[in-house]
């Protein structure tokens, strides 16, 4: 097991680094002209995509740390979901930009209240109105009291009871977001095919574990905080 | 001292050649669904979305201008690598940029249709055979997809029209069924079951006689790239761009209405018709506005894909709404 010191200034950092990693590649890859024709279309389509990856990272965390015994794990886990979290805001802010703001009328210039109106408008008529943007929107804001309890003085105000019971909605924001990556494909659902298994598979080990721990109570529980 | 030895192996043993040469038949599928795979991995990073522009092809001589075409300095049209890396071409994948990776296995010579159903010159039609005699157009066109985005292609062809009247249908073909190839050995794509292959398309004899539909042969007066339909492919520019069945090579004169490829897929979104209509939104997202390729800022989408005034009397007293 790594020492805190070496997750602290080795681990952490990397894990950081890593997480910028999909971003920077965007970036990148639009700079040197190595996005599709449609560059605003692939920008929406890896962010959405990193944020759901991260909340499968996230949601692994806790079946990999009851497999193997590696509870250290559990101190990346933070930071994996804010990943999640911030992938999902460049995400949406993508959408509200080059979806709703793009396709705006704009009688009065660009630059203007009726624009600002219109803006919000458009962007609450397609939440709306469209299932799959309803969904996704949802997967979205369920993750943003997660990030903003996320603090060490937010968990010790909520306390850990209802700080993990609050947390618990990660479960549906993940299951939301696999059901709107599914119902925006045109025919070939492989894709969300693969992240509803894998989602399906980290929930389905929680329940199993909870009906197991139902029937068997006595068992000692791993602490969440386990230091060697 | 004669040491006899039998033979190691067992006539029983010896592969039957039949299988042997599936053996083949399996390795190149194999490979083929390998690289299917990679290029779906591939087409999945950012890094590789690019997709590869098509090489530039043969010349192709004696192409007309047509009153018919765009006024491409209002509307540019798109560059040769955005036609060609920016494709639904779902026999060789369903992301944008497979097809570009992957249709260089497509054959295209020779290449021949087949002319069947309600028509008196049925028969098998070489590809230099249906281009004889025939003048081949610049068609600068608009082409709207059902995802809401748009390009300005400049397709060469020739009026569908001209050939339909080459196969002399009779008074009982209504419609025309077109088929594109379907072969897993140089389509990768069709090993997914995304749609039911082969790809059929299906137009009213109104709509396919009609002066704006056309075989397209090339593209910026050059043939036709592979991931855009090569040899020959149908572009039908009022209507959404998946009724512009690519690498075509069956056509079939029939009495009743065809059930095209996505309206079997999803017959509650997709229609038989399917012209391009900003007021019938597809069930899932909006219609009223596009992007064309290029452009930040979207555009209002138009009736008919701005062909209005050619084609709206095809439609009159056909109500749109139930015949999207």
């Amino acid at each position: 097991m790594p020492s805190t010191t070496t997750i602290r200034f080795v681990f952490k950092p990397l894990v950081f680094a890593a997480g910028l990693g999909p971003a920077g590649w965007v970036i990148w890859a639009a700079l040197t002209g190595n996005l599709s024709p449609n560059p605003l279309s692939d920008v929406t389509n890896e962010t959405g995509v990193w944020a759901l990856r991260f909340l499968c990272i996230t949601l692994a965390v806790t079946p990999l740390r009851r497999l193997t015994g590696w509870n250290w794990a559990i101190k990346f886990r933070r930071m994996v979901g804010l990943f999640a979290f911030f992938y999902g805001s460049l995400h949406v802010l993508t959408y509200a930009i080059a979806d709703r703001f793009a396709g705006l009328d704009f009688p009065d210039g660009m630059v203007a209240w009726s624009t600002a109106r219109s803006f919000v408008m458009s962007v609450a008529a397609d939440i709306y109105k469209r299932p799959f943007i309803t969904i996704g929107f949802t997967a979205f804001s369920l993750m943003v009291p997660l990030a903003l309890t996320s603090t060490a003085g937010m968990i010790q105000r909520l306390g850990g009871k209802r700080w993990k019971a609050l947390h618990r909605l990660v479960y549906v924001s993940a299951a939301a977001g696999v059901v709107h990556y599914w119902w925006l494909v045109k025919a070939d659902v492989s894709r969300p095919q693969i992240y509803a298994v894998v989602v399906g598979l980290l929930l389905a080990f929680r329940a199993y574990r909870s009906r197991v721990r139902a029937v068997a109570p006595a068992r000692p529980q791993v602490r969440a905080t386990a230091r060697p | 001292m004669l040491i006899k030895k039998t033979s190691d192996i067992r006539s029983s043993e010896i592969t039957d050649e039949k299988l042997y040469v599936n053996r083949r038949d399996f390795i190149r599928a194999a490979t083929g669904a390998a690289a299917a795979g990679a290029g779906m991995l591939a087409g999945s990073g950012a890094l590789f979305a690019a997709g590869q522009a098509a090489p530039h092809g043969r010349k192709l001589d004696n192409v007309k201008a047509s009153p018919l075409s765009v006024d491409p300095t209002k509307e540019k049209p798109n560059t040769w690598d955005q036609i060609t890396t920016y494709n639904n071409y779902y026999e060789f994948g369903t992301d944008k940029d497979s097809p570009s990776m992957l249709a260089g296995r497509l054959k295209t010579e020779p290449w021949a249709v087949v002319v069947e159903g309600e028509c008196n010159k049925k028969g098998t039609y070489p590809i230099d055979d249906i281009l004889k005699g025939v003048t081949l157009e610049d068609r600068i066109y608009r082409h709207r997809c059902v995802e809401a985005w748009s390009m300005i292609i400049p397709w060469v062809g020739f009026p569908l029209a001209d050939f339909i009247k080459r196969c002399e249908p009779t008074s009982k073909a209504k419609f025309i069924e077109l088929y594109t190839l379907y072969d897993a050995s140089q389509m990768p794509g069709v090993r997914m079951p995304v749609l039911r292959w082969p790809y059929i398309e299906g137009l009213r004899m109104d709509e396919a006689m009609h002066p704006l539909t056309i075989l397209g042969v090339g593209l910026y007066g050059e043939v036709m790239p592979k991931q855009d339909g090569a040899p020959i492919r149908l572009v039908v520019p009022w209507k959404y761009g998946f009724k512009s069945v690519k690498s075509i090579v069956r056509i079939r004169f029939v009495e009743k209405q065809p059930v095209n490829s996505w309206q079997d897929q999803a017959a509650s979104e997709y229609g038989f018709y399917s012209n391009v209509n900003p007021t019938v939104d597809h069930p899932r997202w909006s219609q009223a506005t596009e992007r064309r390729i290029g452009e930040f800022l979207k555009r209002r989408t138009l009736m008919f894909n701005g062909y209005g005034d050619q084609v709206q009397g095809l439609y009159a007293g056909l109500d749109l709404k139930k015949n999207y």
